[in-house]
């Protein structure tokens, strides 16, 4: 068993956030001057730690223990049968296996990080928001296992079609507090999350889920959830001796899309694609395609492309996938997207429901309806391809919580 | 007039900033309101642009927000009502807006528009120093003065530089949190005046969770140059008849500038 460090080795090229947490023009802190402070101390105390042994030694020890990694590189026989051409032509398709992390999503590796970060800050109190629920479970999942006390917003939306994290999250001794602003989504929880932390901030951590807010959330976010593209590439290099061709992932905020990029991005032979959600369709409005139908903007103190009327309001976004039901994105996928570097499309929530289903039926994997978004682009994107390119998708999370939702949807 | 000289000519007298969100419960009521405040001793005014996302905000202005976007007012709407307003007011209108709807108007537009309607003022709750340069000169240009905030959170070494860039007034936010009403004030808020003065000669204005007049008073004897009082204002005003909340608001604006003349 080997421990992967942090700090990233191939990337060296490519060096974001800048000292000012910026990602070109994307990023920054745009936050009540309450929360200033709190922001540098969140980051003085990650650049220490991050660097040191014992920290690194205490988050790899339970990584391996605790979550169960490294997470299994997984070659998908039958799915990659499905999409083999008449030509031959038709990716090999692998999934990193996030779905069989503890609490079934990538999001414990963050979580479980930013809380050995917080016990070093001596805050005792741990707020987070939530959308579908898996980053909610993540940090109740770590509060727990330290004995933190543990609030967690959730839009009343959210709560009802993700029942089941709900009573999870509380069966762990986490507060879940329903938030009916808005559409009662995750850009509601995370606003109401802000406010308490903007209350409560000398004896409070907010340990923000994904790639989004402001810096250094989204550095480092996208550092503990590095631990993905670093497995990745020692995964791919046992298996057949080099990088790999593709990376796909889904995209609402971005951090398993980020965890499995960032690896990777100093690499150029390997492409890198996001998939977001396109709701009912990017022409009805309703939708969550931030990077494909937003204009640059602020929220929840980034600078980012965002899904925003002509009057700079920002707009309520749809998606069957509660996980990727925002309005925002992660600044540094705006970067790779404006760079040229990273590619992004959208798919439909019907599109992921037949993929939700196809995973399902082809491999015995039931994927998480946020996952299945990426999964679902395979439909177009495999046509495309010529050869067989070795192609790893982020399987995110996994499907369980989603049951009753597909139930509904599919009558 | 702009909000420094505004400040310069009340001399020594303790100024009393009421804020009100714009088109809750309508513009036409809005405008009354402004009259009225300007009329019963508002020396200056706050007016809160509508923003679908305010994380500065507690639940009174939140709800007056979302109030007001559902009837549809827009920043142009605030605009035009501002520039039809301010010539007959002697209170100098500071605006207090979010800061995307400024990056999507576009930073030169919005301020020539803010200039042009006749607000002097403005307050961008979440645009902290780091940020607020890309506002702070295209602002000064257009003879708008950008007031920052400081925090009962920040450090003497960042208030010494907020207070350097603060255009107008400095901000005093007196609470660890959002706007809305408190039982109490801080005392850590003398504390932090006491400290401010020794850097600044600039007026100091104190607001978030004042909501009595009693409140406000104390924080005048701390050494307040302003007290702003927001979300009593906004709660006093949402009432099913917009006649009654508007004497609600005449008479509680009477109330604290009576307080605040008192010795």
């Amino acid at each position: 068993m080997t421990t992967t460090p942090l700090a990233p080795g191939s990337t060296s090229a490519y060096a974001a956030p800048d000292a000012l947490g910026r990602f070109g023009v994307f990023g920054g802190k745009y936050v009540p001057e309450t929360l200033m402070p709190a922001l540098a101390e969140l980051e003085a105390a990650y650049q220490r730690y991050r660097q040191e042994e014992g920290f690194q030694q205490e988050l790899q020890g339970l990584l391996r223990d605790y979550v169960g990694r490294p997470s299994p590189l997984y070659f998908a026989e039958r799915l990659t049968a499905h999409y083999r051409q008449p030509s031959g032509a038709g990716p090999e398709i692998y999934l990193k296996r996030e779905d069989l992390n503890h609490t079934g999503a990538h999001k414990i590796n963050n979580a479980l990080g930013q809380v050995l970060l917080a016990l070093r800050m001596g805050k005792r109190r741990i707020i987070a928001e939530t959308g579908a629920g898996q980053h909610g479970v993540a940090t109740a999942t770590v509060c727990a296992r330290f004995g933190l006390d543990c609030v967690i917003y959730m839009g009343v939306h959210d709560m009802e079609r993700q029942a089941l994290n709900v009573f999870r999250m509380r069966l762990m001794g986490a507060e879940v507090r329903g938030v009916a602003a808005g559409t009662g989504t995750l850009k509601d929880a995370t606003s109401e999350a802000i406010r308490d932390w903007v209350t409560n901030v000398e004896t409070t951590h907010y340990i923000l889920g994904s790639v989004a807010g402001p810096h250094p959330y989204p550095m480092i976010v996208r550092d503990f959830q590095a631990i993905i593209g670093q497995e990745t590439r020692r995964q791919c290099q046992e298996k057949w001796g080099g990088l790999p061709d593709i990376l796909l992932a889904c995209v609402g905020g971005g951090s398993n899309a980020m965890g499995l990029f960032y690896e990777f991005v100093a690499e150029p032979t390997v492409r890198l694609i996001g998939v977001e959600a396109a709701g009912e369709g990017v022409s009805t409005g309703k939708h969550a395609a931030t990077l494909t139908q937003g204009r640059i903007g602020v929220l929840h103190g980034a600078m980012s492309y965002l899904l925003q009327d002509s009057q700079g309001q920002v707009v309520e976004p749809h998606s069957i996938s509660a996980g990727l039901d925002y309005p925002g994105v992660g600044p540094e996928h705006s970067y790779l997207k404006d760079l040229g570097r990273a590619e992004y499309y959208s798919v439909t929530d019907g599109e992921a429901l037949a993929a939700f289903e196809r995973v399902s039926r082809l491999e015995g994997i039931i994927p998480a309806l946020e996952t299945a978004h990426a999964f679902a682009l395979l439909e177009s994107l495999s046509q495309q391809l010529v050869g067989n390119p070795r192609l790893v998708i982020n399987c995110s999370g996994r499907g369980d919580k989603d049951v009753q939702t597909v139930m509904r949807a599919l009558g | 007039m702009r909000v420094s000289e505004r400040f310069a000519s009340l001399g020594s007298r303790c100024a009393l900033i009421p804020f009100i969100t714009a088109g809750d419960p309508d513009l036409e009521t809005t405008a009354q309101a402004l009259y009225r405040l300007d009329q019963q001793g508002a020396d200056l005014i706050e007016l809160g642009v509508p923003y679908s996302d305010p994380l500065a905000d507690g639940p009174v202005i939140q709800a007056a927000a979302t109030r007001a976007l559902g009837r549809g007012v827009t920043l142009d709407a605030v605009l035009e009502l501002v520039q039809t307003v301010s010539p007959h007011l002697q209170a100098p209108i500071i605006l207090f807006t979010y800061y995307n709807p400024i990056l999507n108007r576009g930073i030169p537009q919005f301020l020539r528009q803010v200039a042009q309607a006749g607000a002097t003022g403005l307050v961008v709750p979440d645009l902290p120093l780091e940020e607020a340069e890309s506002l702070l000169r295209p602002a000064a240009d257009q003879g708008v003065e950008l007031t920052l905030l400081v925090a009962p959170t920040s450090p003497a070494e960042r208030i010494q530089r907020i207070v350097a860039q603060s255009q107008g007034f400095v901000y005093l936010v007196s609470v660890t949190g959002v706007t809305g009403a408190r039982t109490q004030v801080a005392g850590r808020v003398a504390d932090l005046l006491h400290q401010m003065r020794q850097m600044t000669t600039k007026p100091i204005g104190v607001g978030f969770g004042i909501s009595q007049p009693e409140q406000a008073r104390q924080v005048r004897d701390w050494g307040a140059d302003a007290v702003i009082v927001g979300s009593a204002f906004v709660q006093r005003l949402h009432q099913p008849e917009p006649a009654a909340g508007l004497q609600s608001i005449t008479d509680f604006c009477a109330d604290l500038r009576h307080t605040l003349d008192q010795p």
